[in-house]
């Protein structure tokens, strides 16, 4: 059990590092800048499991693939997917609903954090 | 002797200059791996606490832990922290969720200044924008293929 774990722990570290590895060789060895680069990961991960292939990684590295942002488009392309085989309206929804959380969240805490916080960037 | 001198300090510099940058790029690599190996465990470990814990599982288990995770990253950006490990990290900490949260964030505090709705509001999706709006269409594409390739074949 504990070695299952540890295990777990050293495919999620390596998994989860590889990827934001190759989000670094963007930045250093290209002039695409980071915003551009979590939508090229988000498309990515989309893209990756509308093939199926995602999924194997998820399965892999559990939160080292659901964690960085690929791991966002991979649940919105999982939730179409399982939506298309209900029905069209399913297939429509399905990727927001999956994603209604992530979305809820960074909508709500974004907000709130910025009331109460000040911005530090000026004072540096 | 001066011009020796000279051309060695030249040399030297030289030599500072096409190995230096490399260096860096190699550094800002291992950093950015092993800061964004970090924020994944600390995402597992939150995993296994709900799985273990409340019982949670499938994606009511996936949606809280990236409510939690996004929760850290907004909190950290809002004190301040998470651009120092965005210095730090680079691509380390862009590309994790809590990353997406400092996108968020980051501007909406910025834009404060300008009002709670045209500041905070609406420079929030700054960066956040663009995920949301391609995330969703290319779901979309995705549902709206499968759905016509399932019906066909």
């Amino acid at each position: 059990m504990v070695f299952e774990i540890f295990l777990t722990y050293l495919k999620v570290f390596v998994v989860g590092g590889a990827i934001c590895t190759i989000a670094q060789l963007f930045i250093n060895y290209t002039k695409i800048t980071a915003g551009k680069i979590l939508v090229y990961f988000l498309l990515a991960g989309v893209l990756l499991q509308a093939v199926g292939l995602y999924q194997y990684l998820v399965d892999f590295a559990g939160a080292g693939a659901t964690v960085p942002i690929c791991g966002f488009g991979y649940l919105l392309a999982d939730g179409a997917i399982k939506g298309a085989k209900i029905g069209l309206f399913e297939a429509i929804t399905g990727g927001t609903t999956a994603a209604a959380m992530g979305i809820t969240a960074a909508i709500i805490f974004g907000y709130i954090f910025a009331l109460i916080f000040k911005s530090k960037s000026k004072r540096n | 002797m001066k011009t020796s001198n000279d051309c060695t300090n030249q040399n030297f510099l030289n030599y500072v200059k096409s190995i230096s940058p490399k260096t860096k790029q190699r550094r800002s690599l291992i950093r950015a791996f092993w800061v964004g190996g970090v924020i994944c465990m600390i995402g597992q470990t939150f995993r296994y606490l709900l799985e273990f814990g409340l019982g949670l599982s499938g994606d009511e288990l996936s949606s809280y832990v990236s409510m939690i995770m996004i929760f850290l990253g907004a909190l950290l950006t809002g004190l301040g922290v998470y651009d120092r490990i965005g210095k730090y990290a680079g691509g380390g900490s862009i590309v994790p969720i809590t990353g997406f949260a400092n996108s968020v964030v980051s501007p909406a505090m910025e834009f404060k200044t300008e009002g709670y709705i045209y500041g905070t509001a609406a420079k929030m999706f700054i960066v956040a924008g663009p995920i949301i709006v391609f995330g969703i269409a290319s779901s979309v594409l995705v549902g709206i293929l499968y759905f016509i390739g399932l019906r066909i074949f």
